[in-house]
């Protein structure tokens, strides 16, 4: 169990920079999820705390020690790999004790160690077979034990369920939080899906580009995104982003096409200032005409079940109209060509500035 | 299920009958020679059944020892030929799995350079490189000498070649996890690419064995001495132009010997390596 502190860390393959300089501090036992789309640096960072890859300059130090020039078995750390990565020809239980038996742990203390996780993760019944007779969700559980049984100083995974199907996946993430709990290690966590990394977090690090765009609790990046890309990353579907300037003070803004949107509860910048005014599918709601913030020409509906969500666009009449998404509750009378006069729900706006991506106030 | 009628199967059978005939024929004849007097194999017509000499030839080759052959025995042909194939076996699946090795999963200067050079060394037969080859021998004493016999055939770009692809197919994340798992080069080479490498091992064992067995040219070059002979060169000095001059009986019984070994290898090891491959294609 220990703190993980990551200071300025770069990356770079030859003139290249990906990792442009990440900075931050996991507390004790505590499970950061790095998410971002792929390409975005997320796994490369994961791999310089691991010891796969070298760092090129900044510090990362494990439990208070600097390990920028450790191997990745110096560093008290254990992976669990995307594909598992099990020893094909070893048991399960060999595929868990090979790390102790590298540590020179006596045979009876590997046995204790390899029983309690077997234990923990129900693999008891299949100690003796080989990866190949085991499902996937089985080799993902010998994987994790495999890391568990090191009992080390933080747990790291990369993208762990991505091989599993989607029911799988849903049950294998509730039971790594709930290991993750019981025994209390900090743990670093990537992945693409945003629902996994919203449901695992106990702090998000929202990746684009090579840089930490926001690191945050998953209810504070989802309310309060520090940049465009953040906005429209977490969340499903996407917030709407509409292209808007600031009027003079105390006339909102004002859209493309020229109409004005006054939202309730907005703090307006400066006139002139161009920014995106970003709104959550489901803080639209219908109401009738004398109260809409705005009007959205619905083009298409998709029907869920719980809900319903519309597609439709804002501002048509001049060609620059921009595309809306809302949510309604799934038993909402709308169809596709209607006109829906919507309301902006108070303070549910989210305003970011146009050049920079930045929020606003 | 592939349905077949008896008539097609009647004739696939036949033709397979036809075909072991064909191929079994002259080792069957092998065998039946070796079991008659010279008398009886000179004297027209050949014999087709086994004769009654069978323990009086096979007694008088592997303890008389020959005449031809300087009255070595056959026993210790095959004991040379023996130690000739399982170390040029042996010797060749050890340097190029670490050659391999070293060229898959090791970052070092001139890498790429050093995998073309072993590369390279294929459009090198030993017979373009024998002079030279022979030369080297000579100076180091080699010659009539185990040494001399299986050095010069112990490296083997191909076998290289083959364990480098088989290597490249590992996924690096297997190295990733032995490396966190705390195992340096040395074990993740013996815990983990060594049993995964155990079917291409026993298959190229079963081919290099063979190799090695079935070796000529070199043999005849570098063994002066008649009790350093490999049995395939001891039964080409057995056999001389003048036919009655030549104790077929006893040819037969040593073509016998140089046969049933790379037989029973191929035999016992196909089991083997078979088992092998299911196991590892789960």
């Amino acid at each position: 169990m220990a703190t993980i502190a990551l200071n300025d860390v770069k990356k770079s393959y030859g003139r290249t920079e990906v990792i442009h300089g990440v900075t931050m501090e996991i507390e004790d036992g505590e499970l950061i999820v790095i998410v971002g789309p792929s390409g975005c640096g997320k796994s490369t960072l994961l791999r310089m705390v691991a010891g796969l890859e070298a760092i090129s300059s900044g510090e990362i130090s494990i439990a208070g020690r600097v390990v920028n020039n450790l191997e990745p078995r110096e560093r008290d750390i254990a992976m669990v790999f995307q594909n598992y990565a099990l020893y094909p020809h070893m048991s399960v239980y060999d595929n868990m004790a090979y790390g102790l038996k590298i540590a020179k742990l006596s045979k009876q203390e590997i046995a204790e160690r390899v029983d309690k996780a077997a234990t923990m993760l129900e693999l008891k019944p299949y100690l003796g077979r080989k990866p190949s007779a085991l499902s996937g969700g089985q080799r993902q559980r010998v994987a994790m034990g495999r890391a568990l049984v090191r009992n080390p100083a933080a747990f790291l995974f990369d993208e762990p369920l991505s091989n599993l199907d989607a029911k799988l996946r849903v049950q294998m993430r509730l039971e790594i939080k709930q290991l993750q709990r019981s025994v209390g290690t900090t743990s670093l966590y990537v992945t693409h899906d945003q629902v996994e990394a919203m449901t695992l977090a106990d702090r998000l690090i929202v990746m684009n580009a090579g840089v930490a765009e926001q690191i945050d609790t998953p209810m504070n990046v989802y309310s309060q995104p520090a940049t465009i890309f953040v906005a429209g990353f977490i969340g499903s579907p996407a917030m709407n982003l509409l292209p808007a300037v600031a009027g003079a003070p105390g006339k909102g803004l004002q859209l493309a096409d020229g109409t004005t949107v006054k939202p309730r509860e907005t703090r307006f910048p400066e006139a002139g200032r161009e920014v995106y005014l970003g709104v959550r599918p489901e803080h639209l709601v219908p109401v009738n005409d004398l109260n809409a913030d705005i009007e959205v020409k619905v083009l298409a509906i998709e029907t869920l079940g719980a809900d319903t969500l519309a597609h439709g666009l804002v501002g048509g009449s001049h060609g620059s109209a921009s595309n809306l998404v809302v949510r309604m509750p799934g038993n909402a009378a709308v169809r596709a060509g209607d006109t829906l006069p919507l309301a902006i729900e108070p303070g549910m706006t989210h305003l970011f500035d146009r050049r920079s991506g930045k929020r606003i106030g | 299920m592939i349905r077949t009628s008896i008539a097609s199967r009647v004739i696939a059978h036949f033709l397979l009958i036809v075909g072991i005939v064909i191929v079994v024929f002259p080792i069957y004849y092998v065998f039946v020679a070796s079991t008659h007097s010279l008398m009886d194999i000179l004297r027209p017509p050949l014999p087709l059944w086994p004769g009654n000499q069978f323990l009086h030839n096979y007694y008088e080759a592997i303890f008389g020892g020959v005449a031809k052959i300087g009255g070595v025995g056959v026993g210790r042909l095959l004991w040379n030929t023996t130690v000739v194939a399982v170390c040029v076996a042996v010797g060749k699946i050890g340097i190029s799995i670490l050659s391999a090795y070293a060229v898959v999963f090791f970052r070092f200067p001139l890498r790429m350079t050093f995998f073309w050079l072993i590369f390279i060394t294929l459009m090198l037969p030993v017979e373009v490189r024998i002079l030279p080859t022979y030369k080297v021998m000579v100076e180091l004493h080699l010659v009539d000498t185990f040494g001399g016999l299986i050095l010069p055939l112990i490296a083997s770009a191909t076998a290289t070649l083959l364990f480098r692809q088989f290597f490249m197919t590992i996924p690096p994340e297997l190295l990733e996890a032995a490396r966190v798992d705390g195992a340096g080069p040395a074990r993740f080479f013996l815990d983990i690419l060594l049993p995964l490498s155990r079917t291409n091992i026993a298959a190229l064992f079963v081919i290099l064995f063979i190799y090695g067995w079935t070796q000529y040219l070199w043999p005849l070059l570098v063994t002066n001495s008649n009790d350093m002979n490999t049995i395939v060169i001891g039964l080409r000095k057995m056999i001389s132009f003048a036919d009655a001059d030549t104790q077929w009986h006893l040819v037969m019984v040593t073509c016998i010997f140089a046969i049933l070994p790379p037989i029973l290898i191929v035999v016992l090891m196909q089991r083997w390596f078979v088992k092998g491959l299911v196991e590892s294609e789960k």
